[in-house]
């Protein structure tokens, strides 16, 4: 079949309904999801679209006999703390799943303490017990740059990444390998082990958020938790996340997701102590302006040092 | 032998089956997986029928989700004891149950010369019958 298919002028040529096949993969519900839900984010919209299409185009070929082998879809996902990184690569896992290129489409989420060991030996089935948890899905590696430690010689990080490296080469149709990381670490961890770099094909810069733009994650955030916004409270968000931004350890959207805990914690505490006894179901979900604008971030809003925001390194 | 005419180890399940392919394992391991079984790989050169624990080739494999992870372990298993017998197990662990559902042989050495009937002849011309393999008159290791 293939060497038929090889001479590329066929006499009858059959054709194939792409439209057919992409209605059929369901593919353009999760790409809509993706734009309702992930705010932002264009370049890492734009290399997913691109993915699924050549793998949509693949199945096609595919169905033609044109075989091309399975493309390697290790990815890496740079961006500053709380970019969505994580959360595309759950929806990743759904999109590759959609369209048969992993089987089950889970995602095993790990950071360097699951798969590095304490002591020699220990490593290496630890690695791979990671591994085979995560085969027919996604392994997604978080922090993968402490994978590397170059400043100890005795670090058993080296074996994992070798472990790794050798299933990503061989282990391509059944697992597909997702780093994370700060993009500057990232790029030195890629500096000292190239060969990762040259096994993954897609790398993706996660840019900030505009200040328009996490106003929208928080809305999104503030639905989910069936909350809102009052018009004034919506414009004092927006005051507030501008000066948070210019403040030190701001975490985008994860920095919107503690603020607006910290403002639900205000506005239970404003009901509570309120002389209004009887309360509506507008109550219970409105943040008001009066609970955000009690944040810190507006009396000292030079420095801000909230002791509470997450913040990884 | 009339009852085994392929001379060939017939312990667990698919044993009068002509050996599993690796796709026809993969199918087996999924359906195990799909009930939430943990999926054990064992190997032994001593299959005496009465011989229940063989020796565990890694840890069980809990929390799985796909076969390939499975099969990469039977074949690294396979290329470690290329002459032993080897089984992968099902474990379902649901209270009330806790034992092993499915076993079945993967790998078998080439040549398998079988057991032999031992009798024994005890007081007042009583005999007693069991059986040995022919294997295991050689050291371990040394077998098959």
């Amino acid at each position: 079949m293939s060497k038929q298919s090889k001479n590329l002028t066929p006499t009858k040529d059959p054709s194939i309904d792409l439209d057919a096949e992409f209605q059929a993969s369901n593919i353009q519900e999760v790409l809509e999801k993706l734009d309702q839900e992930l705010i932002g984010l264009i370049p890492v919209k734009t290399r997913i679209r691109e993915t699924a299409a050549l793998l949509l185009v693949d199945r096609v070929r595919k169905q033609m006999g044109l075989s091309a082998g399975a493309p390697s879809l290790h990815m890496c996902f740079t961006g500053n703390p709380g970019t969505g990184k994580t959360t595309v690569a759950l929806r990743m896992a759904e999109i590759l799943h959609r369209l048969g290129y992993v089987r089950e489409g889970h995602l095993v989420s790990v950071t360097r303490d699951d798969l590095v060991g304490q002591y020699i030996g220990h490593t290496a089935p630890k690695t791979k017990e990671v591994i085979k948890k995560a085969m027919g899905g996604v392994l997604f590696i978080d922090e993968a740059y402490y994978l590397y430690k170059p400043e100890n010689e005795r670090d058993y990080g080296a074996e994992s990444i070798e472990i790794l490296l050798q299933t990503m080469e061989n282990n391509r149709e059944d697992l597909v390998v997702i780093l994370a990381g700060y993009k500057d670490r990232m790029d030195k961890f890629f500096h000292s082990n190239p060969g990762m770099r040259s096994r993954i094909a897609h790398h993706i810069d996660f840019p900030d958020y505009g200040p328009d733009e996490l106003v929208a994650i928080a809305k999104l955030m503030l639905e989910s938790q069936n909350y809102c916004f009052s018009s004034a409270g919506e414009e004092a968000f927006g005051k507030y996340i501008r000066l948070r931004m210019k403040s030190e350890h701001f975490a985008n959207a994860r920095s919107v997701r503690n603020a607006l805990d910290r403002a639900r914690l205000r506005q239970a505490n404003r009901l509570f102590s309120g002389t209004k006894k009887s309360l509506s179901k507008t109550d219970l979900i409105t943040l008001e302006a009066e609970d955000i604008l009690a944040s810190r971030v507006f009396l000292e809003s030079a420095v801000d040092s909230e002791p509470n925001t997450k913040n990884k390194k | 032998m009339m009852t085994n005419p392929g001379n060939i180890l017939t312990q667990g399940q698919f044993s009068f089956l002509p050996p599993l392919t690796d796709k026809q394992i993969s199918t087996q391991l999924k359906y195990a997986l799909k009930n939430g079984w943990a999926i054990g790989i064992e190997y032994t050169d001593d299959p005496h029928p009465r011989n229940t624990y063989w020796e565990m080739f890694g840890n069980p494999m809990f929390d799985l989700k796909d076969p390939a992870g499975i099969l990469m372990e039977i074949n690294s298993c396979r290329k470690t004891f290329p002459n032993h017998y080897i089984r992968v197990t099902a474990f379902n662990s649901t209270r009330g149950v806790e034992s092993p559902t499915m076993s079945y042989i993967v790998n078998r050495p080439k040549k398998e010369p079988g057991f032999g009937l031992v009798r024994h002849e005890g007081s007042g011309r009583c005999i007693s019958y069991t059986i040995h393999s022919y294997a295991t008159d050689e050291p371990e290791a040394e077998r098959y």
